[in-house]
């Protein structure tokens, strides 16, 4: 072999080389991106778990669609206890005007929270709904709630606000209590944005 | 295996280095040994800052009280002394690794990606400039713990957000980058006739991780994004009062996180079943059960995340899914530790230091992947949440296991690498010292936490007075005692006892074939295996 078959060659075994490397890059840099965005796709599946499980203690912040309930189950009791937070730096007053009520499975209740914006500036506040047990979160129906919307306080507003609900009659039978908690959050610089 | 050594060396002999003089050698270079030795110079200085960092966290704690630092800014030590160590000191020590040992294990003659390999090292430095330039700021650098969880990093950030992510996403771009390279050069670049059992372990264990890098970084730049556009540009992934959900942060984290804690394990694995059959003067046993024990601890590490949040308030379910998967992974690690103990057994041992750190790792190791275990039982999990127990855990993990087994290959390859005998008595020092103080610093830890002490607080109970002292004490000897390994290093280089191409009698390995120090360019023709 000449020096120039010999070069020829090399230059044909890197070229195959290259032509080898780049096909596993190609699949590489595929998982890559794959992976990116099956992190962002994560985030919806997560939310979409959480709802069909009814883990998570999530509850729908939309109003249930009908009221669909057959009979109201007169035979059983559950306890609906509600608790209100609200988060760092809102300065509102906010908590239930009912601490517990006892209810009938499909039989409809109405209940009021109270709000103040005690500072002397106007502020949106959000209400986030969680309930515990998490898995009874797929049985609480709520027909009107306050959490729905934004709420705006002006200085010093105070507000009485509304919440509709019934417990769904197939609530799991071991499940006698229900704790709503809300926590108010400030949405003003994110409404204003 | 053998290899025409004779062959090898005159064909390096005739060879020109074609290397450029001075700072432009390692600026511009492509070749993997110069890179490799980049990485672990790079890996060791950020080793010394993240561990300097360590100190005044041990001078703080060493008496209660508030002395020294105050409390934000001692959440800005343990933050940023995390993710130095993880990012810039484990991770980039085995690149280091990978560069310089894998292409001459598979008889390759460089890596198969030179000038993407240049770039993910050069990189690097900028990540940990921008992350640490944030201690010379007004706002501080990052106090919001090395796990960044939102609303902590979002909401309640000191301002130090944005540069926490854009160092992580040119850290994750650098791990990316080499780990597609390793994977490129191993699946294409072995020597004729070395076939994938015939594979080193060493080099088994950098694919898999590899593997494991290419498929978690993504989603831990996917993480940083969200984190950046909720802080700054008013989206609401992990924000409650816009929809989000502050324990999607922690199930998105630690979908990254868990097999995080693999790929700076898996490694020291390749490098102690290297070590341990050389100087047990045995093979390793069961080379393809370790193979496979690998493999399944990589594939499970995407079944765990959850069981950094048992105390999340995740439904029953969940919790004993999580345990039950987490324990699964004591049956692999266990294979491992078992044929470790089986290759020493009825071995004709000899302890150089190597050895030392190896044998270290094995039981040191184990007790971390002992208390591990404890932490996956769901049940008592939420006592040792957050507690010094914890602490206690992932420092005998990751500092007796990977780096621990950074120091043995250290040792075990300087005489490749420099070409001399490393001083075996200094290094015996550095072993001793470091294996003393090492317990003195974690071990009590373990009845901190199991006593109630928290993690990441400046100031604690006057009960835990006197074993925070003890602790303190092993911390700065332990400090101290990485000076000596830096000496045996210096040392090396400049000089000591001429090193053969084989100086350790029951070493295998094609690396071994080659002269010592390594010929600039090794196996441009690649050798024959049988």
């Amino acid at each position: 072999m000449n020096k120039g078959d010999e070069l020829q060659n090399l230059n044909n075994k890197d070229s195959a080389a290259i032509t080898k490397n780049n096909q596993v890059i190609k699949k590489l840099v595929m998982i890559v991106f794959g992976m990116f965005a099956f992190g962002f796709a994560l985030v919806p599946l997560y939310d979409v778990f959480c709802d069909i499980t009814g883990l998570n203690g999530k509850t729908s912040t939309t109003a249930a669609a009908v009221y669909n309930v057959d009979q109201i189950d007169t035979k059983r009791i559950v306890t609906v206890q509600f608790i209100s937070r609200t988060a760092q730096g809102i300065p509102w007053q906010f908590e239930p005007m009912v601490r517990e009520i006892k209810v009938h499975p499909g039989e409809m209740k109405l209940v009021k929270f109270y709000a103040k914006n005690e500072s002397t500036r106007d502020i949106i506040g959000q209400a986030v709904p969680s309930v515990s047990p998490g898995l009874a979160a797929a049985y609480f129906q709520k027909i009107e709630c306050f959490c729905f919307t934004q709420q705006p306080l002006q200085a010093n507003e105070e507000v009485e606000m509304a919440l509709q609900f019934y417990v769904d009659p197939e609530l799991p039978e071991d499940i006698s209590t229900l704790t709503l908690s809300y926590t108010l959050y400030d949405v003003t610089g994110k409404v204003e944005s | 295996m053998t290899t025409d050594v004779i062959e090898q060396e005159s064909h390096d002999d005739h060879h020109d280095d074609h290397k450029m003089k001075g700072i432009k050698r390692w600026l511009y270079t492509t070749n993997h040994k110069d890179i490799g030795t980049l990485y672990l110079w790079f890996a060791f200085i950020m080793l010394l800052t993240g561990g300097a960092l360590a100190m005044v966290i041990r001078a703080e704690l060493f008496q209660p009280g508030l002395q020294i630092v105050e409390p934000d800014f001692f959440n800005q030590l343990t933050t940023v002394h995390g993710l130095i160590m993880v990012f810039g000191a484990i991770m980039p020590a085995f690149t280091g690794f990978a560069n310089w040992m894998i292409p001459m294990m598979i008889g390759a003659p460089d890596m198969a990606l030179p000038r993407m390999n240049n770039w993910s090292f050069w990189i690097l430095p900028f990540a940990f400039g921008i992350l640490l330039s944030t201690f010379f700021m007004e706002s501080g650098a990052p106090n919001f713990g090395w796990t960044f969880y939102a609303p902590l990093s979002t909401t309640y950030s000191n301002g130090s957000t944005a540069f926490f992510v854009f160092a992580v996403h040119i850290m994750g771009i650098s791990s990316i980058m080499g780990a597609i390279n390793i994977v490129v050069t191993i699946m294409n670049m072995r020597a004729p006739g070395m076939t994938y059992m015939k594979m080193p372990l060493f080099v088994w264990t950098f694919f898999i991780t590899a593997y494991l890098l290419i498929a978690v970084m993504p989603v831990l730049a996917g993480v940083v994004t969200m984190l950046l556009t909720d802080t700054y540009f008013g989206t609401s992934f992990f924000d409650a009062a816009g929809g989000g959900d502050p324990v999607l942060f922690q199930h998105l984290f630690w979908f990254f996180g868990h097999p995080e804690v693999y790929i700076m394990i898996l490694p020291a694995f390749g490098i102690v079943s290297t070590i341990i059959p050389a100087f047990a003067r045995k093979k390793l046993f069961g080379y393809s059960s370790m193979v496979y024990a690998t493999a399944s601890i990589a594939l499970l590490s995407f079944l765990v995340w959850a069981h950094h949040m048992f105390t999340t308030g995740m439904p029953l379910f969940g919790e004993l899914f999580f345990m039950y998967c987490t324990m699964l992974i004591a049956v692999p690690t266990g294979v491992k530790v078992f044929n470790w103990v089986a290759t020493m057994w009825r071995g004709s041992m000899s302890f150089e230091t190597p050895m030392l750190f190896s044998i270290a790792f094995v039981i040191l190791f184990t007790i971390g992947g002992f208390s591990g275990l404890m932490l996956a039982l769901t049940p008592v999990d939420f006592q040792y949440h957050d507690t010094y127990f914890v602490v206690a855990h992932f420092h005998y993990v990751l500092v007796t296991g990977s780096l621990f087994s950074i120091y043995a290959g250290a040792y075990f390859w300087l005489p490749k690498w420099t070409g001399h005998m490393y001083n075996e008595s200094l290094a015996k020092w550095h072993f001793w010292c470091s294996l003393i103080s090492v317990n003195l610093l974690f071990f009590p830890m373990h009845f901190l936490g199991l006593a109630g002490m928290p993690r990441r607080i400046p100031d604690y109970a006057l009960q835990f007075a006197d074993f925070n002292k003890w602790v303190s004490i092993g911390g700065f000897a332990f400090g101290l005692s990485q000076l000596i390994f830096l000496a045996v290093v210096i040392k090396c280089i400049r000089g000591g006892e001429k090193a053969a191409a084989k100086p350790w009698d029951g070493a295998e390995g094609l690396e071994w074939t080659v002269a010592s120090p390594a010929p600039y360019h090794t196996f441009s023709t690649p050798p024959k295996i049988d």
